[in-house]
């Protein structure tokens, strides 16, 4: 086996590494959040006032 | 303690963080690899002189579009760009064709991207020694990397951006003095300029890829939800993205036109890479390598997060299946669209032809541009200025819109001379999505809750 050889199953292993941790991490966010609240967010909304992020509110860990 | 559901009139919204260096950053990144490959197919097509004459047309293209772009986007900032505006400024189907158009142009762009980036590196491979190298994990890699980079968060994607890009463009600089453009050590204009071996129809055909060198430039307002000001940022980022451009542009050629014959420009791969190699200087193939890399890998990655979004404000207005809609609380990205693009790209890429593939993008992206000399001038008829506050007007209206509508025109003919197939499949497609679409799922977009500026009624309704 030669360096480059090794090179292609890191590329192999970490892609699947990546693509599994999207994978995790989406299906626990749709189990952690309601849908209302994941879709919730609207078009021209330029001001803040409205727009809470739940990573200060206790939210997401 | 977790939070499951959305206490009264709270809300999720994409992430205001960006600055105009980060728009810059997603504009230029999509197109720089334009220069580093694939415009010196149009020296194939017509010669070195009908190459750069392409590239000015498609610099005023490019420039009207931009132009076009910065306008409706300061007052229409929203992400999906061009989608968005098509919905308020002609109508939902326009906008379901825009949206398509949009999400196709970048993805096919991604898939070309990251088979060149394994392409690169198989010849790397080779040239090491080990000729048997393939190019697919290296693909796969590149589109899994950069899709996590964009599902974790925008600044840190576009931020990196902006560091790949600015060093991409960096690097065309040091070998335009490198190559010392002031005296003939290195360059041999006149020798190697021959006039246009294909005659006009040579430079109407090198326009497909004169298209090249601008591509993607307009993916800047897909970051509208995201710029912290919108109104100074997105003509900002634009106009000096466009401005970066033109420059890079006209040296590559100057460059490349320069230091190798026609015959070899027209079918080079790496034209700018090879340049440098001419110059029998290590530091500066290192440096046009590196260059090569990190235009390709900020090409795709600009894609990722333009595609994203557009599919993202589709889902929101129920264009699409809503749950496309959701944004990730923590990263606060499109997730479930950044996700949802992955295999779509990784398809095209694994089993698709390279060329096919950037046709697909080409025309997707004119099909785009098309309705934006339209929309415009139905903009500035349904909204006369003064009638509601733009960040930015352009000027000679509508002389813009009218010659990006000919350069448009102009261009369909020149890809139909070397892809007629591809334009006709193209089409057909675009019509069956807009039968499905005007037939099955318009009956599920919420009619009013999808026009969400606060204009006045138009002018005549």
């Amino acid at each position: 086996m030669n360096n480059f050889q090794l090179l292609e199953y890191a590329a192999w292993g970490l892609s699947a590494l990546l693509g599994l941790w999207m994978l995790i991490d989406l299906i626990r966010t749709d189990r952690t959040y309601s849908e209302e609240l994941l879709t919730s967010s609207q078009e021209g909304e330029i001001e803040d006032a409205l727009v809470i992020d739940p990573t200060h509110q206790g939210g997401h860990r | 303690m977790t939070q499951t559901t959305a206490i009264h009139g709270e809300k999720i919204s994409l992430l205001r963080v960006l600055g105009p260096g980060h728009v810059w950053a997603l504009g230029v990144g999509i197109v720089l690899v334009g220069e580093y490959m694939g415009w010196n197919f149009a020296v194939g097509k017509g010669g070195a002189i009908a190459a750069l004459i392409a590239c000015w047309v498609a610099g005023l293209l490019y420039t009207c579009v931009a132009m076009i772009d910065s306008e409706v986007t300061s007052t229409v900032a929203a992400a999906g760009g061009q989608y968005a505006q098509a919905k308020h400024i002609v109508g939902p189907l326009m906008a379901f064709n825009v949206g398509l158009f949009l999400v196709f142009a970048y993805t096919m762009l991604e898939a070309a991207n990251a088979i060149t980036l394994g392409y690169l590196v198989q010849t790397v491979g080779s040239m090491a020694g080990f000729p048997e190298t393939h190019d697919k994990p290296f693909i796969v890699l590149t589109i899994m990397f950069l899709a996590w980079l964009n599902y974790r968060g925008v600044y840190a994607t576009l931020t990196f951006n902006l560091v790949i890009t600015a060093i991409a463009f960096v690097a065309i600089w040091v070998l335009f003095f490198a190559v010392q453009p002031w005296s003939s050590v290195y360059m041999k204009h006149g020798e190697l300029l021959t006039g246009l071996p294909y005659g006009w129809l040579g430079v109407l055909a090198a326009l497909h890829f004169g298209m090249w060198y601008y591509l993607g430039i307009e993916g800047t307002t897909q970051a509208a939800e995201e710029v912290r000001s919108p109104a100074r940022a997105l003509p900002l980022g634009t106009m000096t993205g466009i401005i970066t451009l033109l420059i890079a542009a006209t040296m590559t050629w100057y460059i490349c036109a320069g230091i190798m014959p026609w015959e070899y420009l027209g079918q080079a791969v790496t034209p700018l890479f090879d340049a440098a190699r001419l110059t029998d200087s290590n530091v500066l193939m290192v440096l046009l390598f590196i260059g090569t890399i990190f235009s390709t890998l900020a090409s795709a990655n600009g894609c990722i997060n333009d595609a994203s979004r557009a599919w993202f404000s589709m889902g929101r207005d129920r264009y699409l299946p809503q749950v496309f809609g959701a944004v990730h609380p923590k990263y606060r990205t499109p997730y479930r669209s950044i996700v949802f693009l992955v295999p779509v790209a990784l398809v095209f890429a694994y089993f698709a032809p390279l060329d096919q593939v950037i046709t697909f993008s080409i025309l997707s992206g004119l099909l785009e541009y098309t309705y934006m000399a339209i929309g415009v001038m139905m903009f500035r008829q349904k909204w006369p200025l003064g009638t509601i506050k733009r960040g930015y007007v352009h000027p000679f209206h509508p002389l813009p819109a009218i010659v990006l509508l000919l350069l448009c025109s102009a261009t369909y003919f020149a890809v139909f001379l070397g892809y007629g197939t591809q334009l006709i499949a193209m089409m057909v497609f675009y019509i069956v999505a807009s039968l499905w679409f005007a037939l099955h799922r318009y009956k599920f977009v919420r009619r009013g809750a999808q026009f969400t500026m606060p204009w006045p009624k138009p002018v005549g309704y």
